[in-house]
């Protein structure tokens, strides 16, 4: 009980003292006092331009693509009844990315058509691996469904590829950043549009949060419950995958975030679904805003892809994960 | 309370429909069992109640209106059911579990209010599982779950309780706990119906079996009436003889060794 109630103090303040660090470190260090005169407009006139330009949009952005993965992981796994399903490795990122891709080689760069084709390329890669998973019975063994996912996320990697080969050079650049992920292109046109997507997707993950629940059980039981089963799982899918494929229009493919966090917040005794999603927003929001602090602190001046850092974290979590069984 | 009207269900890509024609009435104030070898259509009978598989053919009348057109909330808030393997994907605190009983009396953004933890508590006392309400869902023991499971489906306060093969993984001494508190719940007023391949312990605790064979009716009425030799030998091909249970005089099926029979 108390490990539970202690869970949201002590999130939030892991977020907030992440998000100050990230913002006071960097090429040029603030103190934390300077940080938060910045924030709110005193002190030094650099400091100020450094905070609300750079910084602010930056560590807002990587709380928001956390916050994004964090939800959908967690939705997915509960509707999936799969400890290892998240948007990455459901190839899910990898469909959000080939649209996201096609629409920019198409020439679209409107503030909400990128996000929108990456929404339908999501859409379809969930679509391609629920049918191919159902095919081969994925409900025997839960492990098929990520075989599935991780297949569509290869076939995504060579479809962006084709798509950008004869693109100009600025172009591929950018598409290779998408494929590592990161929130070094963060500017506040991009932070509003994502901070839309997340709080369209997450409320309608909170208000589906009892759904998610039953399903959890099983479809029987959930239908048993007076669940329209089928519709109820469509609408989650839907959601999570809004969630994916707007954190990827905006920072490229994070894996393993939607992962690793549900677990955190389980194992902090919070079982039911509204805490859940709630929970790992927030904790998926502290883990991506360090991630990336670790993306530009740990070789300056170089910057590590965020993709590659959440990987270096997510994988041991996922093979220790996959030996426990799913 | 709950009735099966010339129910058909097919499955894509089968010849022969699983459940073909069945007529059955569960009554209130009763057990009644559904029975049958593997493949009878059993199981697919408490899916058409839930709206998971399709009718080809008949209805499901709940309380004297089709099921369809009760509304899936309305139709868990009249009829509970406990579906076989019924688990959570990640544990639970029993109490959470019983809870989920409550899915269809709470609206949208609302918190469990009082009504809804009285109705847990009150589940919990009548399956016996009020000490294990703190307990992990993953420490229970298979009769401990059983009893759990029905709890949650009591948290639904529906006037009748639906169970596909309650007992298949107890032993002994938890089927009869399991049987023992569905007479109980029907002794109190509700309809019982339940899905079982257990034929002599239903044969003890049901008030009428219904005996499928191949998706239909092959006998049905009082114990006495359903077990006789020569109908379970055709349901079940295979030789057996029928007694009577020593200590409460329950008609008995007792299977033969390979006298003629049909192995498979």
């Amino acid at each position: 009980m108390t490990v539970r109630h202690a869970f949201w103090p002590v999130a939030l303040a892991a977020l907030v003292a992440l998000a100050t660090a990230a913002i006071a470190l960097g090429a040029v260090p603030l103190a934390v006092g300077d940080v938060w005169g910045a924030l709110f407009g005193r002190g030094d006139p650099l400091a100020v331009a450094i905070v609300r330009t750079l910084r602010l949009p930056r560590v807002t952005l990587a709380a928001l693509v956390g916050a994004g993965l964090g939800m959908s992981g967690a939705a997915l796994q509960g509707v999936l009844r799969n400890g290892l399903a998240e948007p990455y490795l459901l190839g899910v990122s990898g469909g959000a990315a080939v649209g996201a891709a096609v629409a920019v080689s198409l020439g679209v760069s409107s503030a909400l058509g990128v996000p929108l084709a990456a929404f339908a390329g999501a859409g379809l890669a969930v679509a391609l691996v629920l049918l191919v998973a159902r095919a081969a019975r994925a409900h025997a063994d839960p492990r098929t469904l990520l075989v599935a996912g991780v297949v569509v996320g290869a076939f995504a990697n060579a479809a962006i590829m084709v798509a950008l080969a004869n693109a100009p050079p600025n172009t591929v650049r950018n598409a290779l950043w998408w494929m590592m992920g990161s929130a070094a292109d963060a500017d506040w046109s991009r932070v509003r549009w994502l901070a839309l997507f997340v709080a369209a997707g997450g409320l309608g993950l909170l208000w589906a949060a009892r759904e998610i629940d039953a399903l959890s059980l099983g479809e029987d039981p959930a239908a048993g419950l007076g669940v329209d089963v089928d519709r109820a799982a469509r609408r989650v899918y839907a959601l999570a995958s809004l969630l994916a494929a707007a954190t990827v229009a905006a920072a490229g493919l994070i894996g393993f975030v939607g992962l690793v966090v549900p677990h955190i917040v389980r194992a902090a005794g919070h079982r039911g679904h509204r805490a859940l999603v709630g929970g790992s927003a927030i904790t998926g929001a502290a883990l991506v805003v360090a991630a990336d602090l670790a993306a530009r602190a740990l070789r300056p001046p170089a910057e590590l892809p965020l993709g590659a850092v959440t990987a270096l974290v997510g994988v041991p979590f996922f093979l220790a994960q996959l030996r426990r069984g799913p | 309370m709950i009735r099966f009207e010339g129910v058909v269900v097919r499955y894509p890509r089968r010849d022969r429909p699983a459940v073909d024609g069945v007529t059955l009435d569960a009554a209130p104030a009763s057990v009644t069992a559904v029975a049958g070898p593997n493949g009878s259509g059993k199981s697919t009978l408490v899916r058409a109640l839930i709206g998971r598989v399709p009718l080809a053919a008949g209805r499901v009348l709940v309380g004297g209106e089709d099921a369809r057109a009760v509304g899936r909330l309305a139709l868990a808030r009249r009829v509970a059911v406990v579906t076989q393997r019924e688990e959570p994907a990640f544990p639970l605190e029993v109490g959470e579990y019983i809870a989920m009983g409550r899915f269809p009396h709470r609206a949208g953004w609302g918190g469990a209010g009082a009504a809804d933890r009285r109705a847990v508590a009150f589940a919990a006392e009548r399956a016996g599982v009020a000490e294990l309400m703190s307990r992990q869902t993953d420490e229970l023991s298979g009769g401990e779950w059983q009893r759990v499971r029905i709890a949650r489906a009591l948290a639904q306060e529906a006037g009748a309780l639906v169970l596909d093969e309650p007992t298949t993984f107890l032993d002994v001494a938890h089927e009869m706990a399991v049987f023992e508190l569905l007479d109980a719940l029907a002794r109190d007023g509700m309809t019982i119906l339940l899905v079982s391949h257990q034929l002599n312990l239903v044969a003890r605790f049901a008030t009428t079996i219904v005996l499928l064979h191949r998706g239909r009716v092959a006998a049905s009425g009082a114990p006495a009436d359903v077990m006789r030799g020569e109908t379970l030998e055709s349901v079940y091909e295979w030789p057996l003889v029928v007694t009577r249970d020593p200590a409460v005089g329950a008609p008995a099926l007792v299977p033969l060794r390979g006298r003629g029979g049909r192995r498979s």
